[in-house]
């Protein structure tokens, strides 16, 4: 099997694993310590191995960087490869998300900010243009802030000009021409935190992921809710029936097989614990109807929480399943989640986990 | 008229490996022109130090013979010939 890679981003640095049977891992030395990774990008479309990161330091700010050596070396565009224009009168404060487009458009990468906006890419991630439809949209001056920060931190490509975002707070929006204008798509989701029925927009939607098999089928973990849409998100039924929690972050859904997705279950908005303090992945194979716990290899001590990023699959065949906690433990199962081992110790909050098999 | 400007050894990565050099400024001098200055040789500094409004980062500090330039006219403090001015990292991280 070809070398797989595992990126891991945590609150004071970003460390490389590298495996060739996805069981045995070596983990590089930190690549910016003392720097906060809240977002990686692995791009291998057209053959490429570029990596990119969302750093920030606590004094210095963020920055976007790409390495093409595997992290031997990294480029950084002198000007920025991100900022708002000048109009605006806005600075990016966090880079959350950095999501390489569809194989059929090479160069375009998608990138989720706080304060919330949406950036594309066309050269790869060297620059980014800012997604004006989203930034100026109406809803802009009621969308809220969450305890991470006001952000929209999922970008989820789909065929032709659609696009599904998730903010928080604001929830999902969808466009279809782009990312020239965007509807909220919220239907169905929940907002307990706010009076009155649910809103047209304004929930806390912690991830959202796409089917493999169907493009217009797209699944949601929600602040309290697991959720699933049949139609490109007009509207969302909940699947968090046999889930021992509808709260947690993740959402991942299999790049290669349709209706299979893993959920990472914490108690409760107020107790963001996995239950019993036992981590445990869930998965379901027929689009959320049934799930199924699987958590060996995993701690049956752990008392930290999975965050939204820290979650990721590869599209290895079977599919890898990585996940990184608080309390800094990676895992890895190169069996769609039967089974895990431990990649790393002892790191900081991991927050963000990316892997991909390189061409 | 000629200034001394110090650096912080954490960006000496963005200034050449500098922590410390002379720099023209004129006569009538402030922060922000001190700044532009740099920003010409050294533009990823620039960027640590400032957003792209052009506003100091919230923990970067930037002193003026000894007075941290917030307690002053932040950027369009006055820098007067034969300053030193100090830029660095404020007390805050994790």
């Amino acid at each position: 099997m070809a070398t797989t890679l595992l990126a891991i981003g945590t609150r004071k640095g970003l460390w490389l694993a590298t495996s060739e049977d996805r069981r045995d891992w070596s983990l590089s030395a930190p690549h910016f310590l003392m720097t906060e990774v809240p977002s990686i990008g692995i791009d291998t479309r057209d053959g490429r191995r570029r990596l990119m990161v969302g750093v920030r330091s606590e004094h210095f700010g963020p920055t976007v960087l790409h390495s093409d050596d595997l992290g031997e070396t990294w480029d950084e565009p002198a000007g920025g490869a991100i900022g708002f224009p000048a109009d605006t009168g806005a600075a990016v404060e966090r880079i959350w998300q950095l999501q390489p487009d569809s194989a059929d458009r090479p160069g375009v990468v998608w990138a989720g900010c706080e304060p919330i906006s949406v950036w594309r890419s066309d050269d790869g991630g060297e620059s980014f243009a800012l997604c004006r439809g989203l930034w100026d949209h109406p809803h802009r001056s009621e969308w809220g802030a969450g305890y991470g920060g006001a952000a929209a931190h999922s970008v989820v490509p789909g065929p032709e000009g659609t696009v599904h975002v998730a903010m928080s707070t604001g929830g999902v929006y969808r466009t279809r021409d782009g990312g020239g204008s965007w509807q909220p798509r919220n239907s169905g989701i929940s907002a307990y935190f706010m009076p009155g029925p649910a809103p047209e927009f304004g929930q806390c939607v912690h991830k959202i992921a796409r089917d493999a098999a169907d493009p217009r089928r797209l699944y949601a973990q929600n602040h309290h809710g697991v959720y699933r849409s049949d139609d490109d998100g007009d509207s969302w039924t909940s699947i968090a029936d046999g889930l021992p929690s509808d709260f947690g972050f993740a959402m991942l859904a299999d790049p290669r097989r349709g209706g299979r997705i893993w959920v990472v279950p914490l108690v409760a908005d107020g107790e963001r614990i996995p239950p019993g303090g036992e981590l445990a992945v869930h998965r379901s194979d027929d689009a959320g109807a049934n799930w199924r716990r699987l958590a060996t290899g995993l701690p049956t001590h752990e008392y930290n929480a999975v965050l939204r990023d820290a979650a990721a699959v590869d599209a290895g065949d079977p599919v890898g399943v990585y996940v990184g906690t608080r309390g800094g433990e990676v895992y890895a199962s190169a069996d769609e989640g039967e089974s895990f081992r431990t990649v790393a110790s002892h790191l900081p909050d991991v927050l963000c986990v990316r892997a991909a098999v390189l061409p | 008229m000629t200034v001394r400007v110090l650096l912080p050894r954490l960006l000496a990565d963005c200034t050449g490996g500098r922590t410390s050099m002379s720099l023209d400024l004129p006569e009538d001098g402030t922060v922000r022109a001190l700044l532009d200055v740099l920003a010409a040789d050294h533009p990823v500094f620039d960027r640590r130090v400032r957003d792209e409004t052009g506003a100091l980062r919230r923990h970067v500090n930037v002193y003026v013979d000894g007075e941290e330039v917030r307690r002053l006219a932040g950027l369009v403090t006055p820098v007067p010939a034969g300053a030193e001015v100090m830029v660095v990292q404020s007390v805050a991280g994790g």
